[in-house]
């Protein structure tokens, strides 16, 4: 059967699945008083998509500027919450973030005239990272972020059918 | 795009090519389950990026979806075997 993602199913799917399970198993082991209130059962799914996050971007690791962004967004998220002063450290990532992937190619704005700066800018949201990328880069960065929550999607199927 | 040649810009820096993007366009064009079905159309640049960005956030939308019930699920103090099975099951994978 022809895999049309290109990617290695088993290694990335259960690199992310592995984790995935881990973080899982940790939240509902945090069982709340009240664990069916609305509260709870909002917090809980916070931490769940967090761990979703999370696991797709660490199975991918540096690899990508987008999971390399999604992975310094996670980490100064943490940082934050246990220290509100963190601002310069995690505008010195950033910085790093940006120079590594707008040093390549030439700057995003060359693609005068050929009509599609404000998709590409609307995709640029969208995409961990995707301001700093030039066009080429972002085409290419969207084509495996869109793998990656595909194969994100499917992890959760077993409970979709309920 | 059809039928352009590449052209390169004018600076000493390595330029992106027109065929470059067109690559990179039409792999995307195969992602997309929306234009996948229209692989032999001229599909625009403009439209695949489009398409592109609400697949996305059809994804972004379908996972918050799936967190939200999963957390609807562990909520159900009732059997632990429930959860259970949930949980063996996604190991299958």
């Amino acid at each position: 059967m022809n895999n049309p993602h290109h990617l290695n199913p088993t290694s990335l799917k259960s690199r992310f699945t592995t984790r995935f399970l881990r973080a899982l198993t940790k939240i509902r082991a945090q069982k709340p008083i009240s664990s069916s209130s609305p509260t709870e059962i909002f917090r809980r799914y916070r931490r769940i998509k967090v761990a979703a996050d999370k696991s797709m971007a660490y199975s991918v690791r540096s690899r990508r500027i987008w999971s390399r962004a999604m992975l310094w967004k996670l980490r100064s998220r943490s940082y934050r919450r246990q220290d509100p002063c963190s601002g310069r450290r995690s505008g010195k990532t950033n910085q790093a973030i940006m120079k590594k992937s707008s040093n390549e190619n030439t700057t995003t704005r060359r693609e005068d005239g050929v009509g599609f700066v404000e998709e590409a800018d609307e995709l640029r949201q969208l995409v961990p990272g995707g301001e700093t990328m030039n066009l080429c880069n972002l085409l290419d960065e969207t084509a495996h972020y869109i793998k990656c929550l595909t194969t994100q999607v499917q992890l959760f199927s077993p409970i979709g059918k309920g | 795009m059809s039928g352009r040649r590449s052209r390169s810009k004018q600076s000493s820096v390595s330029s992106i090519t027109d065929d470059q993007i067109t690559d990179l366009v039409s792999k995307l064009q195969h992602l997309i389950p929306e234009l996948r079905r229209r692989r032999f159309d001229k599909v625009s640049t403009s439209k695949v990026l489009q398409e592109t960005c609400n697949y996305i956030r059809s994804l972004h939308r379908e996972v918050e979806d799936l967190s939200d019930r999963l957390s609807q699920l562990l909520a159900s103090t009732d059997s632990d075997s429930d959860q259970a099975a949930i949980i063996r099951s996604l190991l299958m994978q």
